[in-house]
């Protein structure tokens, strides 16, 4: 295989928040939300993450832009360690490394005109000299994302929900990044519009070479615009592989139970398909299960589960699986 | 590109809409009005053909007349002259207090509440102990040592000294407010995405959080302007404050107690001088932070 051009690289990522109790704010406890994570992304490619809520894929694609220092293990964008750059270095992994919101309402400064909003990386990065040049930019940035760019002087209330989310991609494309995490971009949208916001972000990605870690709970739509999928469980990714592979033959039990709740718009092919249903809730990730994770809801589990936890390996090219019975 | 940035023909700034909306407030309006009204009236004490302080024991307790609009006090005195001149110093003391309760609350609210943590809890066991005092007796106590003190600034300069006494005292409420908004604004999204974006926590502090925390600012020390004049007041009741024969609105209030009854004009106009002022404060107020405020003004104007 030809070596591949890898812009992130994350290894053995951990990122615990600790439960304190008390008057002394003493520590009894952890919540693992981000347990030994680790993938490459490469150049112009597209991951998804994919899960049940609370799986910890937020606080993955926050504590690889740094927005949390990690408990352990590494992240490199472009050869750059995140949290052990000094603040020059960090300067520049912001500006090559930048983030799309769920929430399209809380995410753009209430107070701010478009303007501010879209041009504070311009002004963070000191990428224009003069106030001119900087609107001209906005000006071209909120063409690029499909809006007037007359409306600069506007405020956020003033647009529609899918409005604002262009108004935060064109903040998060400003800087000229290379890497742009999108948390749940489109969860917070009408269906309508969120195929116009997914055409977007792949239009945009083919224009400037982007590379998206896209975090996501709408199956079809990963499937739709991603190259590569990881399915995380209980902070660990449980499989990690090619798109079509994943989707196609989903190894890991936990993939296999998720990928059968997508719907099917065929009611024929939908009565004809197995589906996994899963019993049980999540266990907390206080206290995760010894050994397999996911061991207490796998409806293929043996005692053996419970022992050791499973290693994420490769079972086919590029087709990785976190199963003792793989 | 289709449009271009030069065809744009009004150029409007941000601070141009505040003021614009600020314009159509009608509160806010009437209080310039009337607070400017007091301060022009206040800044021209001087025309007035009576001396504030020379007594003329020949037309004491006159009621208000022409000669004599608000009436003499007990020394024969005008009061429109004393009211006037006591404005300037009740004026400049309640808005210096508010300065200075501005000037060491924002930043030390603003810090504790976005870096939260130890930093928080250091910073805010301060004005937890110093409102844990009374603070009627640290101020009469801290006047009373200002006033002995040879320090350069305040020694002969006692509005300083007061603005500075009820400054000191009145920074705590500016500070809890703060750090209260300064920690629900910081979990929100636009903050995550200044951090992601490279500014740095000065920048967040003060670009991205404090015009969303501006609103109860404002409102806060509009209120506070009120409370300082009122506390002088009380101060230079028990003689800490402003000592005659100065008149200040405080102590003419103060003076006018032993005639209540007999000759209430005494009281009543530097009351009502107190009230207009605190009230048109108020509603200055009141506008400023709807201009501040993009929802408000869409609704309203458009």
């Amino acid at each position: 295989m030809v070596e591949k051009d890898i812009l992130v690289h994350v290894h053995q990522l951990k990122k615990y928040f600790s439960v304190t109790r008390g008057i002394f704010q003493r520590t009894f406890g952890a919540v693992k939300a981000v347990d030994g994570i680790s993938f490459d992304i490469c150049r112009g490619e597209t991951l998804g993450l994919v899960g049940e809520s609370g799986c910890g894929k937020t606080t993955a694609g926050r504590t690889i832009l740094g927005l949390y220092s990690p408990t352990a293990g590494e992240v490199l964008i472009d050869g750059a360690d995140i949290s052990k750059a000094k603040a020059k270095d960090l300067l520049e992994i912001r500006r090559k490394a930048t983030m799309i919101f769920q929430d399209p309402f809380a995410s753009l400064n209430p107070r701010w005109t478009v303007n501010s909003i879209v041009s504070e990386p311009l002004r963070v990065h000191k990428l224009f000299k003069n106030d001119k040049k900087r609107t001209e930019r906005v000006f071209e940035l909120l063409n690029l994302v499909g809006l007037n760019g007359r409306l600069y002087n506007r405020f956020p209330h003033e647009f529609s929900g899918g409005q604002r989310q262009r108004i935060g991609i064109a903040r998060a494309l400003a800087s000229n990044p290379s890497f742009i995490v999108c948390d749940e971009p489109i969860s917070a949208l009408d269906v309508s519009i969120q195929a116009q916001v997914v055409n977007l972000l792949e239009e945009l990605q083919d224009k400037f070479c982007l590379t998206y870690l896209f975090i996501a709970h709408d199956l079809s739509m990963v499937r739709h615009i991603c190259d590569r999928v990881a399915v995380m469980y209980l902070g660990v990714i449980v499989e990690l592989g090619d798109r079509n592979e994943v989707y196609e033959n989903p190894l890991h039990p936990y993939s296999q139970a998720l990928l059968s709740a997508v719907p099917i718009p065929d009611p024929k092919k939908d009565r004809e398909r197995k589906r996994v249903i899963l019993t049980g809730d999540v266990p907390s990730p206080i206290n995760p299960p010894e050994g397999c994770r996911f061991h207490p809801r796998c409806p293929i589990s043996k005692p053996s589960c419970s022992e050791s936890i499973p290693e994420l390996k490769e079972v086919s090219p590029d087709h990785w699986v976190a199963c003792h019975d793989v | 590109m289709t449009e271009s940035f030069s065809s744009k023909k009004r150029t409007e700034t941000l601070s141009g809409m505040i003021w614009k909306r600020f314009w159509k407030h009608p509160g806010a309006v009437g209080g310039s009005i009337v607070l400017g009204a007091l301060v022009l009236a206040v800044l021209l004490a001087g025309l007035s053909p009576y001396d504030p302080q020379k007594s003329d024991l020949g037309s004491r307790f006159e009621p208000p007349s022409w000669a004599h609009p608000m009436g003499t006090d007990a020394l024969g005195r005008d009061l429109l002259t004393r009211v006037l001149y006591g404005g300037r110093i009740s004026l400049l003391v309640g808005f210096s207090v508010v300065i200075i309760a501005l000037l060491i609350g924002v930043p030390v609210g603003a810090v504790a509440g976005y870096f939260g943590g130890w930093v928080d809890n250091l910073l805010m066991r301060i004005p937890d102990t110093a409102l844990a005092l009374p603070s009627l007796l640290v101020l009469i106590l801290l006047a009373a040592i200002l006033r002995e003190l040879d320090a350069p600034l305040l020694e002969k300069n006692p509005v300083l000294t007061i603005a500075g006494v009820i400054g000191i005292l009145s920074w705590m409420f500016v500070a809890r407010l703060v750090r209260a908004t300064y920690l629900s604004i910081r979990e929100m999204d636009f903050v995550t995405a200044g951090r992601t974006l490279g500014a740095s926590d000065f920048r967040i502090i003060v670009r991205h959080i404090l015009p969303n925390a501006i609103g109860p600012i404002i409102v806060e020390n509009t209120l506070e302007i009120g409370y300082a004049i009122l506390e002088e007041s009380g101060l230079s009741f028990l003689g800490f404050g402003i000592q005659p024969p100065t008149p200040s609105w405080g102590n003419l209030l103060s003076n006018a107690q032993e005639h209540m009854t007999k000759h209430p004009w005494m009281a009543i106009f530097p009351g009502i001088m107190i009230f207009l002022a605190v009230i048109s404060i108020n509603y200055i107020g009141d506008g400023l932070r709807d201009a501040f405020d993009p929802y408000k003004v869409m609704t309203k104007s458009e």
